[in-house]
């Protein structure tokens, strides 16, 4: 059967509905097993030294006395983790974020590792190391970082991306631009121009469960990594190649994943563990404290954006341009790029140009943060729009509403847009109640759009029937947030049997072929199209199956509701084969019935949605009260609606955390300030009202369902709806995120600017 | 580390007084385990002082209320003699860190930790409350406000700890308040906090009070003259910008992670008066 | 030094032996093999260790092992009655109010002390009653639901 992968508008019977998931027991009774929870017979404990330094270079690392003392089994420094990258920048960034070679480049860089046979012993093994530093002239801050007279992290930095090359090194890794038309010109014909700087600080993903890892390695070459991952795959095939291991001699079981939000995309320690491993030959097992959590795995980049839209009087925007600076950590990255991309995403524009600088600067190495770089690009543009619509004299939603991209619109990154639901989501929010609503005193209500684009990718399901004719299905995207009931509906709804008698698994690198990570909204975007095709594959099977019991031509089978039934004259008298029927006789008809698929799911819909939000400022202490919320976003088509507002309440909590009190805090030092969860402020339970939810499905053309990703938009539009909120009750427009007390009452008490 | 549990305030004392590293006493854990946690101090010796009984009562007698050692925050919430006398030292008791905290922290504990933005100690420091320490040389009393002496720091000598909390006998028409600003609406250290005890005469008119704010200077501060500013009003809008005035006068805050200098004097003053408000309503002022 | 504690853990009798500066999380995760009680900080930040000692809502990151000689500890694991869920964990299943779960045990068991202490709080009073447990899936909206009809199906109306 060729794998079509059109929309066909088929009716669904199971798919739209909201079932339990099946993790879901497991989950409240405290037997799942997450990445901590699994122990290895005769594991050791491993632990990691990391520099209190921003910036230095190690002279020496002395790790004789640590090596003496009883119970210690394995030291590791970056003499252990040979450069086996062969040329490959990106992979060397890796390893060297693994393990500070020469150089430790910001607070929390590894160092060396120790494995011991207990918790106490592998804290005082750490203690006993002793590094050699010579402290460098370190910078934190992404404007500081770009100025001349910046220490240079890197010798060999040439900002890539520039005509002519620069000859010489800076922290600017890369400039890339994106856009069409004429903006010179356009802003020519502007009757308004709104021109700003925003900055928006540091964030974390701040997942709930720290990275964990059992990593076991023997003198074979055989090795098995249990980790918490959004993608055991990618982290096989990096762990291998850093290690010098051959792919299929590794495998990794993802364990279930306490939250990821694109932080554990990244390996982190689990090449250190591994190593460790090899080098006591004994399972080791690494579990990051809270603090390492912050130190030293990937947050999102900082930013400085500067934003200049030009409108007519009509309405009608002629030009946008924007130039972002967005921090990589010491690394190379395309974040800055990503910003570039999404800015202007939601308009149809004839002139606009952005262009994005990636900054170097001793924080950790900048990960994958939902809608990676899109909510910063957001807040300064919407926060312009918003400004630019109320100079006009035009209520912010129509003024979107303008401009707002359609099918057919060339977007600002280059591709020209299928059907999307920018312009479906605002006339959505331009008629929700939450819009009328009365405001008191003190209050505002601001309102936002975002983007972004999705991904496909490589992925592979194995979809196995029973011989009591219930199916397993195994996939290779990491469940993060319920898509293993999202994937069984899809395999019920295509072989036409109850949701109950399929079970999802995820499978283990050594069990299924390879898969790209669960990121970029991909997870049940891309199963569920690989799960279709399989189960049409076992379909075709059984129909083979059938039409053998019968004794008649497959072509006169036909698979309807769960059964094979027989077409054609004179079958009248053959009565419909359950796949029950089927499965039972497997043995004598052929053996095992399965349908496998491997694609790369292309086609990913792009995503819109747009956000309306209440606050409340005190204007005597700047304390800001979220008051009322809506999310109203497409979602192609929600495989289980339940889960899809998850995604939407989830993103839009982060959002909000983001927006008002989530920020890295560096000391002059260069040391992290707030490395834990009481001064690293998320949102807690007490500070959110409901977040109301709506759906819209405007189907993706390439996907047979309609499925497009939902799990990250959700968090491009808050940090703007909050800032537009957050100005319309206090008068001063918000420029710099988070919007702290402190920042909002300095606003306020300090010189009005803008509105 | 040795981990010791005595039943009797006497034991605990030999423990504490003979120990040769550092010893530390263990009464919530809230503090000190997180200290534990994060490396900053690694005891020698924990005394444990949850099994000395009589230091778990709450106990109402004439000359005023005796809170003993281990007497958990959640515990003080659930006494309601005890808000109903002195609802503010209670708010303030029952605002540090979460319900599985509350399950666990004490108001001496938090007196001792020596923080000065600790939540319970401007509301006791405005109640005049009272510290009765047990040592070697038997027990002493002093106010609260004398035994932190910096960051960290207490007063209390090798062998000594804090026994119980003596908090004054209520006069008629006498009401408390504690207000503390945080980013969020809980979890957090406050950021600037206020604490206010007032005595009314019978018009209605202040006739003695208290203020304390904490972290505006390194140890909880008690503020006369804010006291000054509303003694002899009945909280008229002059007499709380006098008040505030003081507050803010009195700060001499720091920029940290979780405020400026000069967001924490000006937000002094703002809680200082809406606390002053809360407790004027409480002591039956109209 | 290690310390020898004999106690109860969800109606079982316990005999362990750990370190002195040994936490209870450590204990039960570690040495007890019970691993639902989750460190998502180790400083009493996120609530994802909660249980409860005595009938007290803990977490057991804040709680030496040594402390719990003679007393009682509940856990997640001892939550269900044999194989009849908890209405808490059977409504944090209908409502969807986990996505990844880690905080899911913490969550559970710091609502069953509220719904103890108060059997039918309001939302606000469910908002601050929980404020000590962090989740970053869910935006806490289908949490809080959950907990209201859990609520409601305990009171029996």
């Amino acid at each position: 059967m060729p794998l079509d992968t059109s929309f066909t508008g088929q009716k669904f019977k199971v798919v739209g509905t909201r079932p339990l998931r099946p993790d879901g027991v497991d989950k409240v009774t405290g037997r799942a097993k997450f990445g901590a929870d699994y122990s290895a017979p005769g594991q050791l404990v491993g632990r990691i030294l990391r520099s209190p330094h921003a910036h230095a270079r190690i002279k020496k690392i002395d790790t004789s006395k640590a090596e003496k003392l009883a119970g210690v089994k394995a030291i590791v420094t970056a003499a252990d983790l040979p450069d086996l990258t062969n040329g490959d920048k990106g992979m060397f960034d890796i390893l060297e974020n693994c393990m500070a070679r020469t150089t430790a480049f910001y607070d929390g860089h590894a160092v060396a590792a120790v494995a011991a046979i207990d918790a106490r012993t592998a804290r005082e093994a750490l203690k006993l190391i002793k590094v050699d530093y010579e402290i460098l002239p370190h910078v934190t801050d992404v404007d500081e970082a770009v100025k001349p007279s910046a220490p240079v992290l890197h010798k060999n930095m040439f900002t890539e991306g520039m005509e002519p090359k620069p000859k010489k090194a800076s922290n600017i890794a890369k400039r890339t631009e994106f856009g069409h038309g004429d903006v010179g010109a356009g802003f020519k014909e502007a009757d308004v121009v709104v021109s700003r700087s925003f900055k928006t600080e540091q964030t974390h993903q701040g997942y709930i469960e720290p990275h964990a890892c059992v990593a076991s390695v023997g003198p074979d070459g055989q090795g098995e990594l249990w980790v918490c991952t959004q993608g055991h795959f990618v982290y096989r095939n990096t762990c291998a190649q850093l290690l010098g291991m051959e792919v299929s001699k590794l495998r990794v079981t993802s364990s279930e994943i306490g939250g990821g939000f694109g932080g554990k995309t990244h390996v982190w320690a689990e090449p250190v563990a591994l190593a460790l491993s090899r080098k006591a030959n004994r399972p080791v097992k690494l579990v990051m404290t809270r603090d390492e959590v912050f130190r030293a795995s990937g947050p999102t980049s900082a930013t400085s954006i500067d934003v200049k839209i030009g409108a007519r009087k009509d309405g009608t925007i002629v030009a946008a341009e924007a130039t972002l600076r967005y921090s990589g950590g010491p690394y190379y990255g395309m974040w800055a790029e990503l910003g570039a991309m999404t800015a202007f995403a939601c308009y149809d524009l004839k002139n606009v140009k952005t262009v994005g600088y990636e900054v170097l600067v001793n924080r950790p190495k900048t990960a994958a943060y939902r809608a990676p770089s899109a909510p910063m690009a957001a807040f300064a543009v919407e926060s312009a729009i918003d400004e630019l619509a109320h100079k006009i004299g035009m209520d912010a939603v129509d003024f979107r509403i303008r401009n707002a991209a359609k099918q057919g619109t060339k977007s600002s990154y280059g591709p020209v847009y299928g059907p999307i639901g920018i312009g479906p989501t605002l006339e959505a929010a331009k008629h929700h109640p939450h819009m009328k609503a009365p405001l008191k005193k003190n209050q505002g209500r601001g309102m936002a759009c975002g983007f972004w684009f999705n991904f496909g990718g490589q992925t592979c399901t194995d979809l196995n029937i029973g011989v009591d004719g219930t199916v397993n299905l195994a996939v290779g995207t990491v469940d993060v947030g319920g898509s293993r009931a999202s994937l069984g509906l899809v395999a019920a709804e295509e072989l036409g049997i109850p949701y109950e008698s399929v079970r999802v698994v995820v499978a283990d690198t050594s069990s299924l072929g390879h898969n790209d990570m669960t990121d970029g909204s991909r997870g049940t975007f891309s199963s569920s199209m690989a799960t279709v095709f399989s189960a049409r594959n076992a379909i075709k099977i059984l129909r083979e199956r059938a039409a053998k019991m019968w004794e008649i031509p497959v072509d006169d089978v036909v698979w309807e509701d769960g059964h094979a039934k027989a077409k054609g004259e004179g079958r009248g008298n053959l009565a419909p084969l359950s796949l029950k029927e089927i499965a039972a006789a497997a043995g004598t008809t052929g053996g095992p019935i399965a349908g496998h698929n491997e694609i790369v799911a292309d086609g990913a819909g792009v995503s819109f949605a747009t956000h309306i939000c209440d606050v409340e400022v005190d204007p005597e202490t700047g304390a800001t009260k979220v008051m009322r919320y809506t999310v109203i976003q497409d979602a192609g088509k929600a495989v289980h609606p339940t889960y899809v507002e998850g995604q939407y309440q989830g993103g839009a909590a982060q959002g909000i955390g983001w927006a008002l009190n989530e920020e890295y805090i560096y000391g002059k030092d260069g040391r992290l300030q707030n490395a834990g969860f009481l001064d690293y402020r998320i949102p807690v339970c007490s500070d959110l009202p409901f977040i109301d939810t709506q759906i819209l499905e405007i189907p993706n053309p390439n996907h047979p369902y309609g499925v497009r990703g939902v799990g990250e938009t959700s968090i491009v539009p808050p940090l703007a709806a909050i800032a537009n909120a957050v100005s319309n009750a206090v008068g001063v427009r918000m420029i710099h995120v988070p919007m702290s007390p402190p920042r909002i009452l300095k606003a306020i008490q300090g010189d009005k600017i803008g509105r | 580390m040795q981990y010791e549990a005595p039943d009797t305030t006497k034991a605990a004392v030999a423990l504490l007084a003979k120990a040769k590293g550092s010893a530390y006493v263990l009464a919530g854990g809230s503090d000190l385990l997180v200290r534990m946690k994060g490396g900053f101090v690694e005891p020698d010796l924990v005394v444990d002082i949850k099994r000395i009984k009589s230091l778990h009562d709450v106990k109402n007698t004439a000359s005023g209320w005796s809170i003993g050692a281990t007497v958990s925050c959640a515990e003080l919430g659930e006494n309601k003699a005890l808000v109903k006398a002195w609802p503010g030292v209670v708010e303030a008791a029952n605002l540090i860190g979460s319900k599985q905290v509350q399950g666990r922290c004490t108001i001496a504990g938090n007196l001792c930790n020596a923080s000065p933005a600790a939540d319970s100690v401007p509301a006791m420091v405005a109640a005049a409350a009272k510290a009765v320490i047990a040592g070697p040389k038997g027990r002493r009393t002093v106010p609260v406000e004398q035994v932190a002496t910096g960051p960290g720091r207490t007063s209390l000598k090798k062998g000594e700890f804090i026994e119980a909390i003596q908090l004054p006998k209520r006069p008629q028409r006498s009401g408390d308040a504690y207000l503390r600003f945080i980013p969020r609406t809980e979890m957090d250290i406050a950021v600037v906090s206020a604490g206010v005890n007032l005595v009314l005469d019978s018009s209605g008119t202040v006739k003695e009070a208290r203020v304390a704010l904490g972290a505006v200077a390194p140890t909880v501060v008690l503020v006369p003259d804010a006291a000054k500013a509303i003694i002899g009003t009945k909280l008229d809008a002059a007499a709380l910008g006098k008040l505030g005035a003081a507050c803010s006068a009195a700060c001499r805050p720091i920029d940290d992670k979780r405020g400026t200098i000069e967001f924490r004097t000006k937000v002094a003053a703002v809680l200082a008066k809406r606390a002053a408000k809360i407790a004027y309503g409480r002591a039956g002022g109209k | 030094m290690s310390v020898k504690i004999s106690t109860t853990v969800n109606g079982d009798k316990v005999d362990f032996v750990c370190d002195a500066d040994e936490t209870l999380l450590d204990v039960l995760r570690n040495r007890l093999g019970l691993t639902g009680a989750k460190e998502g900080c180790g400083t009493g930040d996120c609530g994802a260790c909660s249980v409860t000692v005595d009938g007290r809502l803990v977490c057991s990151c804040l709680v030496l092992g040594a402390e719990v000689e003679g007393r009682k500890v509940g856990t997640i694991e001892g939550m269900a009655n044999g194989d009849k869920l908890h209405p808490l964990q059977k409504k944090f299943i209908e409502h969807a109010a986990l996505q990844c779960g880690i905080c899911t045990p913490g969550f559970l068991i710091a609502a069953g002390d509220l719904l103890k202490r108060n059997p039918n709080p309001t939302e606000e009073e469910i908002r601050f009653g929980l404020a000590g447990n962090l989740c970053r899936c869910t935006g806490y909206d289908k949490i809080v639901r959950a907990v209201q009809a859990a609520a409601k199906e305990m009171r029996g109306v």
